[in-house]
């Protein structure tokens, strides 16, 4: 287990090696001056020379990719133009939105995907299977975004039940703040629940095909054991491979979705910092998310070894 | 890391229909088989059905550049926000303009977008996984962590950063996206070509004198199509996608020009006023994904049996 633990972090090293180098590539070799991007056209060339030195854009760019990894490393993002503070400490005030929007349309998203896909599967080629694959169909075709758009007319503008928008923080209480959150993250959800929904019905369909499950049911097992006892337990790697991975999408969901409800995450941060020509902020939101992904993706694989041992010796 | 994938990586479809020299490909089957081929696709549900929608996505597209009810560009103040009516079959937009004609415009815009996105995915991912899966070693560990860092960045990732250090616009878009397709391209291909490169009518190609460049574009790389063909026509409706969800954020088409994600956002602010306003977009995205989902799967079914679910 060690081996394959120290392999999956040595590869997360490099993976993350390169998600630096793709940020910084983009914002500082692509042609695009920094300098003039934060400046904008009504700024002077002298002005424009002055914020290169002060940013050190005049050194050699390795060195300037040196030291921005350096500062990331210890937690220093740089500092926002907009609001003149840190753009660690913004990135982390915007997750208290960010963080518990993805985790509960994730949770939204199992708790309807996988039940439905075990469901599914045991009624193979039955209505419900029918059915739940032509939900699963629809779900990948509606956009988060337009089942937001969807959910707010009818709940916020017919009904009235809900406010169509907007986060009051955590001050008031936990109910408050993840009521706002409700609507976003099961639009946000019902998109990735279909993609999840057909892999556990593949998943535990190939699982109840193998032979140790005919010998339980030959054997007298019940139905219910069969299922929980026998089947999940070993259908359960694909489910969390593609769990796993629609976290990370999850996270670049909210993104979108925090726009569609007024929601002050980390999206509506790195939307308006376009506008504000705030370059360090999207720079620090981009490096931030791309990273949590990647290390999602790796925590899935070292979830694998864990849940099965002949991984682990591949 | 050894050569071949983790084992539960999201699998890449094994290549299917390998030709080796000397059998025969479907063209050059009997008449009867080709018919029987043919009549296959028909009766298959999905993709009939599939393949109905997105022909009319593609007949909109091209009736819009000859025809629309209206100018998708034209304004109206005395008209504006109307419901569905005989003059605007799908009512009007906040500036008066016809959702129809805009909606049929739009579809031109999608179209576009996928297929410059799967372009730029297939094109540059398919290169980056032959050089991998054939040449192996340092190169394929570099390439697959670069490959690895890529899917960190989601279309709206890559999108933001580019709209921050350029503007945003429809190109960027267009890279955007083109860019996150690049690592499914890039291990099926090189998945493909792990698996061909030391089959026997590849040895016997290099046997006979055949250096790398002939062994890759004779060989092995037509045997890698089908699962590829199947890949873009999964990836053209999350392009379709994408492209709508960058738009709707300000990141992609820019106003006036219609674009299905752009006008659900214009739509949101009158969202009580003229509800059709968000519904009628919406509904141009979701059949249209519908369809090509639909399609590729279809597709995936008749070119590999054996993945169908």
């Amino acid at each position: 287990m060690r081996r394959y633990l120290l392999r999956r972090v040595a590869a997360l090293l490099a993976t993350l090696f390169f998600v630096s180098v793709l940020v910084f590539i983009v914002v500082h070799v692509l042609p695009g001056d920094p300098a003039l991007i934060i400046i904008g056209p009504e700024g002077s060339p002298e002005a424009a020379a002055r914020l290169r030195e002060a940013m050190g854009l005049d050194r050699p760019l390795p060195v300037q990719y040196a030291d921005w990894v350096g500062h990331a490393l210890r937690g220093d993002l740089g500092r926002s133009i907009q609001y003149d503070v840190p753009v660690a400490s913004l990135v982390l005030s915007r997750l208290q939105v960010t963080l518990p929007l993805t985790l509960l349309a994730g949770g939204f998203m199992v708790a309807a995907a996988v039940p439905l896909g075990v469901f599914a599967a045991t009624r193979h080629r039955r209505l419900p299977d029918y059915v739940t694959m032509a939900l699963s169909q629809l779900g990948v075709a509606v956009p988060g975004f337009w089942a937001g758009l969807l959910l707010i007319l009818l709940f916020s503008v017919r009904l009235g039940w809900v406010q169509s928008g907007g986060f009051d923080g955590w001050g008031q209480g936990v109910w408050p703040a993840v009521k706002s959150l409700l609507l976003p993250a099961v639009a946000l959800g019902f998109f990735q629940f279909a993609v999840l929904a057909r892999t556990t019905r593949s998943a535990v369909l190939e699982v109840l095909r193998e032979e140790y499950v005919k010998t339980a049911r030959a054997k007298g097992v019940g139905e219910t054991s069969v299922l929980f006892r026998h089947t999940l337990g070993n259908a359960m790697i694909p489910i969390l491979t593609v769990a796993g991975i629609q976290l990370g999408q999850l996270m670049a969901g909210s993104i979108i979705l925090e726009s569609v409800f007024y929601l002050p995450g980390l999206g509506r941060l790195a939307l308006g910092a376009i506008s504000a020509r705030d370059l360090p902020v999207v720079q620090g939101v981009v490096l931030f998310v791309a990273s949590m992904i990647v290390m999602i993706n790796v925590a899935v694989d070292i979830l694998y070894g864990v849940l099965d041992p002949r991984i682990r010796y591949e | 890391m050894s050569r071949g994938l983790h084992p539960l990586s999201p699998q890449p479809s094994p290549p299917s229909g390998a030709r080796e020299p000397g059998t025969l490909s479907p063209q050059g089957r009997g008449q009867g088989e080709g018919w029987r081929h043919r009549f296959r696709a028909v009766r298959h549900v999905t993709f009939t059905i599939g393949f109905v929608i997105t022909l009319a996505l593609l007949a909109t597209a091209a009736l819009s550049l000859v025809y629309t009810p209206r100018d998708p560009l034209e304004m109206s103040i005395s008209g504006r926000l109307q419901g569905p009516s005989q003059a605007h079959r799908l009512g009007t937009d906040q500036f008066g303009r016809d959702l129809l004609s805009r909606i049929m415009t739009g579809a031109v815009t999608s179209i576009l977008v996928g297929v410059i996105a799967v372009g730029i995915g297939m094109g540059i991912g398919v290169g980056l996984g032959m050089l991998s899966g054939y040449f192996g070693g340092w190169l394929d560990e570099g390439f697959m962590r670069l490959m690895d860092a890529i899917q960190g960045f989601p279309a709206i990732l890559s999108a933001l950063l580019m709209a921050a250090v350029f503007r945003p616009s429809l190109a960027i878009s267009m890279v955007a996206i083109g860019v996150a397709f690049l690592p499914v391209f890039a291990r099926l291909t090189r998945a493909s070509f792990l698996e061909f490169r030391d089959r026997e009518f590849v040895l016997a190609a290099r046997a006979l004198g055949a250096g790398d460049v002939a062994l890759i574009a004779r060989h092995i790389l037509p045997n890698t199509l089908p699962p590829l063909i199947v890949q873009a026509t999964i990836s053209f409706p999350v392009a379709i996608l994408a492209e709508a969800a960058l738009s709707y954020l300000g990141l992609g088409t820019q106003p006036p020009h219609p674009s299905w994600g752009l006008m659900l956002k214009e739509s949101q602010a009158f969202l009580g006023m003229n509800p059709w306003y968000a519904v009628f977009p919406g509904s141009a995205i979701a059949v249209t994904v519908l369809g090509l989902n639909l399609l590729g799967d279809g597709l995936r079914d008749l070119l590999d049996p054996k993945l169908s679910g």
